[in-house]
C-alpha cells in the first residue's frame, strides 16, 4: 500500500471514519454519556436542571409502579422465552428433514419476523377482540367461554405473550436451522451404526452440538424483551388496571408525559443493569452447558 | 421424527402462522357490520374493497407511506454508504490507533437504545429538530453494526487484490469505489435490506420524537388510526394490509438477504 505515513494519509483515513464516526459520537456516545448526567438530576425541560445527587435512584428504590413494572416485564420474558424457544427448536428440527414444500413453509414462518410490531399487535387485538374476535368465536362454538383477553387484568400479558410468541418464533427458528446444519452427518452416520435409536441421538449429539444455538437464542432473546414496548403500547398501553406495565413505558411515559427525564434516564440504567447482570449471569452458566465443537 | 407426525407439525406451524394474516385481509374487505357477524366468514360477502378508499380518504396514509419510504431510503442509504467508509478504513488501511477506534465502536453496539432516547430528545430539542425529518432521520444515518459487518467482508479478500491498483497510481477512494466495493455486494445487500427493514417498522423514535400527524411514519400513524376508529376493525385492518404489503415485496425478494442478516445479528424488527 502506498501513503501509510504523513498527514495526507491520516486525513484521507480521517475522511474514511469522519461520516459515520461524527454521527456516532453526537447521536449515542455523547446521549450515553449525558444520561449518566441526566440521572443524578432533576429536569422537566421547561426550567433549569437541578442536581438532585442519587434522589432519582433511590425514588426509584420506593417507586411501587416502577416495581410493577420490573415484574411484568419479567413475566413477560418467562411467558415468551419457553414458547419461542421450544418452538423455534421443533419446527426447525421438523424443517431441517429434507421434506416436500419445507422451503415454502420456512418463508411463511418466517413472515412474521420481517412485520413490524405495529401491525402484529393490531392484527392480534383483533383475533383475541373478547367478544367479537376470532378466538373467542371459535372456542364459542366448541363450547369454552373465551376469556376477556386484553381486557382482562389476568389475561392481558397472555394476550401480548402469545403474539410476541407468534412474531418470534421463526426467528428462533433459522438460528437453530442454522446450528443444526452446521452439525456433520457422519456424527449420526455412525452413531446409527452403533444401534443408537433417535431419542438417544438428538440427546447425545443433535442437542449437545445445538448448544452453541440454543445459548444465542437465549442470550439475544432476553436482551431484546426485556426492553419489550411497542407491541404492549399498541395492544393495552400497559392496561388495563396497570396489569401490563413494562419498564420501558415507564421510560418513556416519565420523559414525555410526566416531564421526569433525569427519573426516566435513572430508570434507563437500572434496566441496564438487570441486561448487564443477566448477561454476565448466562455467560458464567454457558461454561456449564455449551459444547464448542 | 416419524414423517406423518413431521407434516402434522409443519401443518398446523403454517397455519398457524398464515391465518393471523388471512384474516387481516379478510377483515379488511369485509362491509362495517359483516364484520361481526354469526357465523363468522373467512371469505367476505359481499366484498367492500371501498374499505381501503374510505380509510385513505380519513386518514393521511399516503403520507405515512410517502415518510416511511422516505426515511427508510435516506437512512438505509447513508448507513450503509457510511459503515462501507469506515470499515474500509478499518479493514484495509493501517493507522494508528485503529484497534482502539474499532473498539469504541464494537462498545456503542452494547447501549440498549431506551438509555440514549431521553437525553437524545433533549439534544434534538436543542438543535431544533424535534418534529422534523432530520430528527427523524439523524439518529440513523450510522451503523456501528453495520460497520463491523462490512468489516468483516472487506479483511476477507486478499491484500494483494489493491496492490495493483495502486501501483497504477490509483488513491484509496479509486480502489475502495470501483474494486472493493463491487466484491462485496451479497454484504452490502444484506446489511442494506436489513437496515431498510428495521427503519420501516422502527416505532419508539418516530413516536418520540414526531407529534404533527403528517410528519408520522406508517407505524406510528397505523397505531393512531386504532385509537380514533376503535370498534371499525376492517378499517384498521386495511390499514395494517397497506403497511404490510411493502415489507412483505421486499421480503419475497430479498429473503435470503434477510434471512442471512437476522441469523448473523440477531436484530429484530
Amino acid at each position: 500500500m502506498v501513503g501509510q505515513r504523513g498527514w495526507r494519509f491520516r486525513l484521507i483515513v480521517a475522511l474514511f471514519l469522519a461520516p459515520s464516526l461524527i454521527p456516532l459520537i453526537m447521536f449515542l456516545i455523547v446521549p450515553m454519556l449525558a444520561s449518566v448526567g441526566l440521572s443524578f438530576a432533576s429536569w422537566d425541560l421547561l426550567t433549569h436542571p437541578r442536581w438532585v445527587g442519587t434522589a432519582n435512584y433511590r425514588g426509584l428504590v420506593h417507586d411501587g409502579e416502577f416495581h410493577a413494572a420490573l415484574l411484568h416485564t419479567l413475566y413477560f420474558v418467562a411467558g415468551y422465552l419457553p414458547l419461542v424457544f421450544c418452538g423455534g427448536l421443533l419446527l426447525a428440527l421438523a424443517l431441517h428433514q429434507r421434506l416436500k414444500g419445507v422451503a415454502w413453509l420456512r418463508t411463511l414462518y418466517f413472515l412474521p419476523v420481517v412485520t413490524s410490531w405495529v401491525v402484529v399487535a393490531l392484527v392480534w387485538k383483533w383475533l383475541l377482540n373478547p367478544q367479537y374476535g376470532i378466538v373467542n368465536r371459535l372456542l364459542g362454538f366448541v363450547g369454552v367461554q373465551g376469556p376477556g383477553w386484553w381486557l382482562d387484568p389476568h389475561w392481558a400479558m397472555p394476550s401480548i405473550i402469545l403474539a410476541s410468541a407468534w412474531k418470534d418464533i421463526g426467528f428462533t427458528m433459522v438460528i437453530f436451522l442454522a446450528g443444526l446444519q452446521a452439525i456433520p452427518e457422519e456424527y449420526y452416520e455412525a452413531a446409527s451404526l452403533d444401534g443408537a435409536g433417535r431419542w438417544s441421538r438428538f440427546r447425545n449429539i443433535t442437542f449437545p452440538l445445538l448448544s452453541p444455538a440454543s445459548f444465542f437464542v437465549v442470550v439475544i432473546s432476553l436482551i431484546n424483551n426485556v426492553q419489550v414496548f411497542d407491541q404492549v403500547w399498541v395492544m393495552t398501553q400497559g392496561g388495563p388496571a396497570g396489569s401490563t406495565s413494562v419498564v420501558v413505558q415507564q421510560i418513556v411515559q416519565n420523559a414525555f408525559s410526566f416531564g421526569r427525564m433525569g427519573y426516566a434516564a435513572a430508570m434507563s440504567w437500572v434496566l441496564f443493569g438487570v441486561i448487564l447482570v443477566i448477561t454476565v449471569v448466562q455467560l458464567r452458566l454457558q461454561k456449564r452447558w455449551v459444547v464448542y465443537a | 421424527m416419524p414423517r406423518a407426525l413431521l407434516y402434522v407439525i409443519l401443518l398446523i406451524g403454517g397455519l398457524a402462522m398464515l391465518f393471523p394474516f388471512a384474516w387481516m385481509v379478510s377483515t379488511s374487505l369485509k362491509p362495517d357490520l359483516a364484520v361481526f357477524q354469526t357465523p363468522p366468514q373467512l371469505i367476505p360477502k359481499p366484498f367492500q374493497p371501498s374499505n381501503y378508499s374510505t380509510v385513505v380518504h380519513i386518514f393521511p396514509v399516503w403520507r405515512f407511506l410517502l415518510n416511511s419510504a422516505l426515511v427508510a431510503v435516506i437512512s438505509t442509504t447513508l448507513q450503509v454508504g457510511t459503515s462501507a467508509m469506515a470499515a474500509y478504513a478499518f479493514a484495509r488501511m493501517k493507522f494508528r490507533g485503529s484497534g482502539t477506534l474499532f473498539l469504541l465502536y464494537l462498545g456503542t453496539l452494547m447501549v440498549p437504545f431506551q438509555v440514549t432516547i431521553v437525553p437524545l430528545f433533549i439534544e434534538m430539542k436543542y438543535l431544533h429538530f424535534v418534529n422534523s425529518y432530520p430528527g427523524l432521520i439523524l439518529p440513523s444515518i450510522a451503523s456501528a453494526y453495520g460497520t463491523f459487518l462490512l468489516r468483516q467482508a472487506f479483511m476477507s479478500l486478499p491484500a494483494e487484490l489493491e496492490e495493483a491498483a495502486f501501483v497504477d497510481g490509483a488513491g484509496h477512494w479509486t480502489v475502495f469505489t470501483r474494486i472493493v466495493l463491487p466484491l462485496v455486494r451479497p454484504s452490502l445487500a444484506t446489511f442494506g435490506v436489513l437496515s431498510f427493514i428495521a427503519s420501516w417498522n422502527s416505532f419508539l423514535w418516530p413516536l418520540v420524537i414526531i407529534s404533527s400527524q403528517k410528519l408520522m411514519t406508517l407505524p406510528v400513524g397505523i397505531a393512531n388510526l386504532q385509537g380514533e376508529h376503535l370498534t371499525a376493525w376492517n378499517l384498521v385492518m386495511a390499514g395494517t394490509t397497506i403497511s404490510v404489503i411493502p415489507i412483505v415485496i421486499v421480503y419475497l425478494f430479498a429473503q435470503k438477504h434477510i434471512v442471512r442478516g437476522f441469523v448473523l445479528s440477531g436484530v429484530k424488527g
